[in-house]
């Protein structure tokens, strides 16, 4: 079972609020899938390895070639807050 | 400083060295510093929706040089991982980074400190994106955000916690430094941030095994602060654990203006990356061939160059690592030595002495040095064959320092030839001894200062230009 | 003329026995009066459209033509294409205009398409039913009391409606395959690399693969020879010559072997459905195939791994979407931490922001390696068990979905009965392998049923000989809706 705390991290983590209601529903709908999904423990995969890429390739690799025009009006054009071309948020402290 | 007495630092260092390519690690915008805001932020560094990274064949070359010159594995197969975490200078939330699987593992830098020599391993070095940055100036209350430096190619070269003390970090972090400068896979510029040193710093006990408990000190942007961050660091813990307190895991920063270190607000809360293998980068491999062919492109490495200074020429090895600091200066010394036909031994002291000093004045690199190896191979010449004395020749050297043209044409315009013709070394003996009875007297009285004082009248006689060992021997067969 | 295939259309347009023109006016007409009903397209650029079919026309007219010159087509709306906002069907995204275009945009721009908008989705592309839509749900054009399936629900019902000819769509997990066989028309999955990412709003980067609506598999392979190809901008586009994926129409089927699972026709297929399909081997059997049973026994863990695997990858993809340089921002947030949360979840769907959550749960410390790991691994599996039963057929043959379209707003909403809807695609999408859907006979209150045809890595234009050689000898694909239902 999904905690309410566990549920409150996994929200903090992904940046989501926890619904009004204190998120039960979605807990329940979260618990209902992960509960589901834990039967892939029953699968024996002792020494399968993983398949993160279908087709298994390699990387291909770009040149060191500079190719991209300067487009930060463009870019910036649907920016929901710009000034002096740089992008705006609320105060950072470090 | 030395460690808190009865306590032993323990530091490992985290150094992020921006690879000296042209274009992105993942996009082909520009990584030259210092434009205007996001104007160097393609569609892949500002993450638009739809757009995909594509891997920079020149960071991975870089990667691999560097592998190769610290003695570690290349990996033929590594992964590239996205370590999930929100922070408005990392526009997709996620940084690709590598994780299981970094691209080179193990090596080893070779540090000498007050003549000592230690072998620091290296854990791994791996490939990342940098971030953008915050600019905290008052833009009405809020920060803003330039994502030029975002998808920079950084190599992350993580050593194992071997280092004790801040000299050790220091010597640790400069000899590295020199070194990603020599195989040419980045530009060292501190300021700019193109090598950044993370201090993971703990202390214990001397005698205990267990380590302790390390804080991760951020921002440090010079040798200096790199020295004193630890420094504090290190007082702090000592302080916290002889007070009954108990040091925290967290990060740190170096705040330059109150020479002290503050826990970074923004890495309070414990992160989970999530890291794992980023479904738009399949693995990279790296064939044989590719490290063989890199390998052949390494040039000499700072440190066989210099045993073979300490081997072919004599050097100490404090010569030896000096002049293999920088390769411009290694490159200019052996030019040196190439135009002089050899006298290693001089044309090392001449550059590790008046040239250097006029590097440092200038504050310019050996390349940039006003005087070139061949004409200071001409001034190491006349100094060797009896022309030049030796304050005659530091006389040329600042000339020369001043555009004044070559040793020979300064010497003529200068009069600056010493004497060494027997003949006219020994009339100017003659006449000495004859003006000063005196000092003949008190020197065959046994007055090793009035010989002194003769060899005094000849140069004076001179005006500085007699061979002053000619004058010696004349002088003690004179007098007997 | 709005009944005709791409390829029949393309005939019409360079016999100039039609103009580009009034064949967008055509299609731009049946918009007007039938998509209020259905919601499929959710961004109309008529303007544009003629635009490019007056020079389309131009062209035609300077037998400058391609086989695509002319014809108007729809995208998904998670396709960036300049000018026109592109919504991934979601609040975040609601007046979000891409400064640029994907691939396949210019690629089919390239090859003469009049594009006349952008079709209503799944939001992000999560969702079987497309009723998880930002912009509401789309209605099948056979029962509007119907989902048309998702994700790409709005291309299927777009072209299923005649409003055009064809639709770009993308499939994660069946979004392509799945509504194509609720609405009674052709789609096509190809293999994982053969079309470019590049401009496509990702949902599971490993899983994702962009594709196409038509009416028939000739229709299919005159778009995908389009849409198809290297990519350098893609780190996972192969690189390949291109190709004619037209080639094998004609081939003959003698011979051909077709795996039939023997998972695939039993329990969770409904009778209608198990029916249909049956007769379609018959069909292809009598056309001299031959049916072999063949054996996917890690098919039944294929949608778990799936719904870890693709929420994984989502939930990292999906953090761009922050409200800093784009998408929906939260008003008045006083704090970083607010503005994210806010704009998030003000943005961000249910299923979506249950999906993103799910997996962050699944890649936290602690679960990795018993979800992620686990699933990937189950992965190789179900990818392994596809290779062994291509020792044994040419192609797989089955259902693609386990009923005819539901009920939009299903009762009981268990979001694990509606991820079991994709049971037959999603192992395709796991092992990246193509896979097309074509209509193969009517079920319950005569609504549609897909056959599915799944081949080896790169034998799409072996399925799509297949698939033309059964439409040869039946006319299912030529069956439209009721226009007025």
């Amino acid at each position: 079972m999904l905690s309410t705390e566990e549920l409150r991290r996994l929200c903090e983590l992904a940046r989501i609020d926890l619904p009004a209601d204190g998120g039960a529903a979605l807990q329940h709908d979260l618990d209902r899938v992960l509960g589901w999904v834990a039967q892939l423990a029953e699968a024996d995969t002792e020494g399968v390895t993983p398949l993160t890429h279908p087709g298994d390739p390699t990387l291909r690799l770009r040149e060191d070639r500079v190719t991209e025009p300067d487009e930060h009006e463009a870019f910036q054009r649907t920016a929901p807050a710009v000034e002096d071309g740089l992008y705006l948020v609320p105060k950072v402290i470090e | 400083m030395s460690a808190p007495a009865g306590w032993e630092v323990v530091i490992g260092i985290e150094t992020h060295a921006q690879l000296s390519t042209a274009s992105k690690i993942f996009s082909g915008a520009s990584t030259a510093f210092g434009a205007a805001p996001n104007t160097q932020a393609s569609g892949v560094d500002i993450a638009l929706p739809g757009v995909l990274p594509v891997l920079n064949r020149g960071a991975v070359e870089r990667a691999i040089r560097f592998g190769l010159a610290v003695g570690g594995t290349v990996a033929p197969l590594s992964v590239f991982a996205r370590k999930n975490y929100f922070y408005p200078d990392l526009p997709k939330g996620y940084q690709i980074s590598q994780y299981e699987l970094p691209v080179v593992s193990g090596g080893a830098i070779d540090i000498a400190v007050d003549g000592s020599h230690k072998r620091i391993r290296l854990t791994r070095a791996h490939l990342e994106e940098d971030a953008g940055k915050s600019l905290h100036e008052d833009f009405h209350g809020m920060t803003g955000i330039d994502l030029n430096r975002a998808g920079t190619p950084l190599l992350e070269i993580v050593s194992e916690p071997e280092l004790r003390g801040s000299r050790e970090a220091v010597a640790y972090a400069k000899t590295l430094h020199a070194l990603v400068r020599w195989i040419g896979i980045c530009d060292g510029n501190m300021q700019e941030g193109s090598f950044r040193c993370d201090a993971n710093v703990s202390v214990r006990r001397v005698g205990e095994a267990k380590l302790g408990t390390r804080c991760e000190i951020k921002n440090l942007n010079s040798f200096r602060f790199l020295e004193k961050a630890i420094d504090y660091e290190a007082r702090r813990q000592v302080e916290l654990i002889e007070d009954g307190g108990t040091v925290v895991q967290e990060t740190r920063l170096w705040d330059p203006a109150r020479g002290e270190t503050r826990t970074m607000r923004s890495k309070e809360d414990a992160h989970d990356y999530r890291y794992f293998p980023d479904p738009d980068l399949p693995p990279l491999s790296i064939s044989p061939a590719w490290v063989e062919a890199v390998r052949g492109s390494l040039p000499e490495l700072p440190s066989a160059m210099g045993e073979r200074f300490v081997a072919a020429h004599g050097l100490t090895d404090w010569e030896a690592r000096t002049l293999t600091a920088s390769k411009a200066l290694a490159a200019y010394f052996e030019a040196v030595v190439a135009a002089a036909g050899g006298d290693a031994k001089s044309c090392a002291n001449w550059v590790l002495g008046e040239l250097s000093a006029l590097l440092n004045r200038l504050e310019v690199e050996a390349d940039a040095s006003p005087v070139s190896p061949a004409a200071l191979a001409g001034l190491v010449h006349r100094v060797r064959d009896g022309t030049l004395s030796g304050k005659a020749a530091k006389e040329v050297f600042e000339a020369m320092a001043q555009g004044e043209g070559e040793a020979d044409a300064i010497i003529e315009q200068r009069g600056l030839r010493q004497v060494s013709d027997a003949g006219a070394l020994a009339q100017l003996v003659e006449a000495a001894i004859a003006a000063n009875p005196k000092l003949v007297d008190d020197y065959r009285a046994g007055k090793d200062k009035a010989f002194n004082a003769l060899v005094g009248q000849v140069m004076k006689a001179s005006a500085g230009r007699a061979n002053p060992g000619q004058v010696n021997a004349l002088l003690k067969a004179r007098l007997g | 003329m709005h009944a005709l295939s791409v390829a029949e259309l393309s005939v019409a347009l360079r016999e100039r026995r039609v103009s580009s023109e009034e064949l967008t006016r055509l299609f731009l007409s049946r918009i007007a009066r039938l998509n209020g009903r259905l919601n499929a397209l959710v961004t109309v650029d008529e303007e544009r459209a003629l635009a490019s079919a007056r020079a389309a026309d131009r062209r035609l007219a300077r037998r400058e033509a391609g086989p695509l010159t002319g014809i108007p087509i729809a995208h998904k709306d998670l396709f960036c294409a300049r000018g026109w906002r592109t919504t991934c069907g979601s609040r975040m995204l609601a007046d979000f205009v891409a400064p640029y275009d994907a691939h396949i945009v210019e690629r089919l721009e390239a090859a003469g398409t009049v594009h006349v908008g952008k079709a209503n989705m799944d939001e992000f592309a999560m969702g079987s039913s497309n009723e998880n839509s930002y912009f509401g749900p789309v209605r099948n054009p056979w029962d509007a009391a119907r989902v048309p399936g998702g994700s790409s629900g709005g291309s299927a019902a777009a072209v299923a409606a005649r409003l055009v000819p064809a639709a770009t769509g993308s499939d994660t997990g069946g979004s392509i395959r799945q509504p194509a066989a609720l609405t009674g028309i052709c789609g096509i999955k190809p293999t994982y690399g053969a079309v470019s990412r590049y401009g496509m709003v990702a949902y599971a980067s490993s899983l994702d693969q962009a594709g196409v609506f038509a009416h028939s598999a000739e229709d299919l392979a005159l778009l995908l020879t389009a849409m198809a190809g290297f990519d350098p901008r893609d780190a996972t586009s192969v690189e390949r010559a291109p190709e004619d994926y037209g080639r094998a129409l004609n081939a003959p089927i003698a011979g051909l072997r077709i795996g039939v699972p023997r998972q695939y026709l039993g329990d969770g297929v409904s009778p209608d459905v198990a029916r249909a399909v049956r007769g379609a081997l018959d069909t292809l059997t009598g056309l001299g195939a031959r049916v072999v049973e063949v054996s996917l026994p890690n098919q039944r863990l294929a949608v778990p791994a799936y719904y870890v695997i693709a929420p994984a990858e989502a939930s990292s993809n999906l953090s761009r979407f922050d409200g800093v340089r784009y998408g929906h921002r939260a008003e008045g947030a006083a704090d970083l931490a607010s503005l994210y949360r806010r704009s998030r979840s003000e943005g961000l769907g249910p299923e979506v922001q249950r999906r993103i959550l799910i997996g962050t749960y699944v890649l936290s410390h602690g679960y990795y390696d018993a979800y992620y790991r686990q699933a990937q691994k189950v992965r190789r599996l179900v990818a392994d068990d596809f290779a062994r039963a291509f020792e044994q057929c040419d192609v797989i043959a089955g259902p693609t979905t386990p009923t005819v379209a539901f009920p939009i707003g299903r009762p009981g909403t268990d979001p694990v009965q509606m991820y079991l809807e994709d049971l037959f695609t999603i192992p395709v999408n796991l092992a990246g392998l193509p896979g097309v859907s074509i209509p193969c006979g009517a079920g319950e209150a005569g609504l549609p049923v897909g056959l599915q045809l799944i081949g080896r890595a790169w034998d799409e234009a072996k399925l799509l000989g297949v698939a033309h050689a059964y439409q040869q000898s039946t006319d299912w694909h030529r069956r439209a809706p009721p226009e007025e239902p």
